[in-house]
């Protein structure tokens, strides 16, 4: 075990040296950062002095080799356009995306999973169903719409909960729905498909035969091998909810770290973005590095060659 | 304690599908004691597994299983709900399968899958649950035991994986195991020591075996009683030394002529076989079952199939009388 956890380490090391590499460079060959930063009416001789001022006529190496020992010190310069700390600006915004994202792939998972293993028990039965529709018209609702139509439903009509805002836990219901919502349906397929697959395996006849319960042979002998890919997927879509949920931040008014790439994409805010690009970068590869480790535990053909 | 541990009477089981029915076990009878081995011999799609599983009450939820009497040691397993069927499986009754490679759970080390059996039916510490895996373990012949508790199944061979089966059906010191065809996806040589081990095993715990198999060598070597099914039906069923000896339900005489006899079948004589498939199962059979296949078919065989019994308690359902008219 511990020989792998070691390679998984090192391997994601190496990826997130790739990525910074990609980060920084895609920023640079997008066109002059200094004319970016100064503005249309700026002279040349403003340029100058800002190219000097930042350091931009410095060899790429040698930038590069700067910027990452600063990020690896957690700063990541200014905010061109707040003019603050790239590192407490983002700081401040990742709660936010933070407490949604494990709030939502929570609720992904405690509804999906169950229902995918009862849809599996039962194929064609009114649960496997009704877990299909779910699943089908999740596919289909464009977030922001379902986003709407709850806000519509529960702010306006009900005035159960506020629409938008991060001030209070009521406030992160109908985002953690909506995000939580837009993973479900992979998670519940899965989960049934893969549950289907080994119910049918000879090792459960085993078990029934051992004179193990209904629940012990569903939830020990079965979960646990059909689980394996599910938790790859979920660490994946953890990623992307934690750097993709602009749409919902945006719809409820949640300003988190998405919601901050895309104000600072649009400002030619380059520090920013690239700390933003390093760090959901990040997110992917300590979540894609975790499921690896969840999966050698809960398989051990993974972990003991 | 009643001798005889399991007694079967026109055991039938049912499976819906699309069409109609498919009745693939047509009302079979028979009885074990304890310390006997019966073999149940037939070729695929003949119902010998699932009268297996039936008697385990592990058919699937769709499947309709149906007996006039099905009693294991005097208690009737039609009646008893489902708890109580779980508590008499892998305790009193056990069951090894024919897929070694994977009737194994790959997530679990061979020891936990051992000791589960135990902790289900027993109250045992676990470590009291380990040294009794262990000492099973060393009885079906699996060196440095204590080192493969800490195994996952995918570490073993096939060979081992069904030493692990039978230790595991052992856990719990059963009165009958059922082995559905335990030796058929091992190869010959370790088929030999695991046949040798489940009759000192039968032996030494006065075990009651059912041994289900396609494989007359098998038969030879351990059966005390043999039940020939052919297309959900028993066509014959007698001592081994009755069927061995004096087969004489035409199928039987079939199968006997497709194994080679030591002596007797000289080098490059081609081995019998028998023409034909098995009927379809689907719907009622009027008459005789192996009729397309018999070469003594005639037009009686399309009414309805007389129980013959000859000496000894050797019982055939055809409508010739193979056994006193000496036809052959």
């Amino acid at each position: 075990m511990l020989a792998f956890t070691l390679k998984r380490l090192g391997l994601a090391v190496l990826v997130t040296l790739t990525v910074s590499v990609i980060s920084f460079s895609l920023l640079h060959l997008s066109g002059n950062p200094a004319a970016a930063l100064a503005g249309e009416n700026a002279t040349p001789a403003d340029l100058e002095a800002i190219t000097r001022q930042y350091g931009f006529d410095r060899p790429l190496p040698v930038q590069y080799a700067d910027w990452l020992w600063n990020a690896l010190h957690g700063d990541f310069g200014q905010s061109y356009y707040f003019k603050l700390p790239v590192s407490s600006l983002i700081a401040d915004r990742l709660s936010v995306t933070m407490t949604l994202g494990v709030c939502a792939i929570c609720f992904a998972l405690f509804t999906a999973v169950p229902l995918g293993v009862a849809a599996a028990v039962r194929p064609n039965s009114i649960i496997d169903r009704t877990a299909l529709f779910l699943s089908v018209a999740g596919q289909a609702m464009p977030s922001f719409w379902f986003g709407l139509v709850l806000i519509v439903l529960f702010s306006i009509k009900m005035r159960l909960l506020p629409p938008s805002g991060s001030a209070s836990w009521q406030h992160f219901i109908m985002p953690t729905i909506v995000l939580g919502y837009y993973a479900m349906p992979a998670i519940m397929r899965l989960t049934r498909a893969g549950m289907m697959e080994v119910l049918n395996a000879d090792y459960i006849r085993t078990a029934h035969a051992k004179g193990a319960g209904a629940g012990r042979v569903l939830f020990k002998h079965a979960l646990r091998n059909a689980i394996v890919p599910v938790v790859s997927l979920a660490a994946v879509q953890m990623g992307f909810m934690l750097g993709g949920s602009i749409v919902v931040e945006a719809i409820f008014a949640l300003h988190g770290a998405g919601y901050l790439a895309w104000e600072s994409i649009s400002r030619h805010d380059l520090p920013t973005v690239q700390a933003l690009i390093l760090i959901f970068s990040c997110f992917y590869i300590v979540f894609t590095f975790l499921s690896d480790l969840a999966n050698a535990w809960l398989d051990p053909r993974i972990r003991v060659g | 304690m009643a001798d005889t541990i399991l007694t079967v009477e026109d055991l039938t089981v049912d499976i819906p599908i699309g069409a109609g029915t498919l009745h693939a076990v047509r009302g079979i009878s028979f009885d074990l004691k304890r310390g006997e081995t019966l073999c149940i011999v037939g070729e695929s799609g003949s119902g010998k597994s699932l009268t297996s599983l039936a008697v385990m009450g592990l058919l699937g939820k769709r499947i309709k299983r149906d007996a006039a009497k099905l009693e294991f040691d005097g208690k009737d397993l039609a009646a008893i709900g489902p708890n109580e069927m779980r508590a008499l499986r892998g305790d009193r009754m056990a069951m090894i399968f024919q897929e070694p490679m994977t009737s194994l759970n790959p997530a679990y080390t061979i020891g936990d899958q051992l000791c589960e059996a135990l902790h289900l039916h027993r109250k045992v510490s676990k470590a009291g649950a380990e040294k009794h895996a262990v000492e099973l373990l060393g009885k079906v012949g699996i060196t440095a035991a204590e080192s493969r508790l800490k195994q996952y199944p995918h570490q073993l061979s096939g060979g081992l994986r069904q030493r692990v089966m039978i230790a595991m059906a052992l856990m719990c010191e059963p009165e009958l195991i059922i082995a559905d065809e335990p030796t058929t996806a091992l190869d010959v040589t370790i088929q030999a020591q695991i046949l040798r081990l489940l009759a000192d095993l039968k032996r030494e715990m006065n075990l009651a075996l059912i041994l289900v198999t396609h494989d007359l060598g098998v038969v030879a070597r351990i059966a005390d009683k043999v039940a020939v099914m052919y297309a959900g039906e028993i066509v014959e069923a007698g001592t081994a030394a009755q069927i061995f000896d004096n087969p004489a339900h035409p199928y039987t005489r079939g199968l006997m002529r497709c194994i080679p006899v030591p002596g007797k079948t000289k080098p490059g004589e081609p081995l019998g076989s028998i023409p034909g498939i098995v009927p379809s199962l689907v719907g009622g059979i009027e008459g005789c079952a192996f009729r397309e296949r018999c070469e003594l078919a005639t037009a009686a065989c399309r009414k309805t199939v007389p129980e013959r019994t000859a000496k000894g308690g050797h019982r055939y359902r055809c409508v010739h009388d193979i056994a006193s008219a000496k036809v052959a």
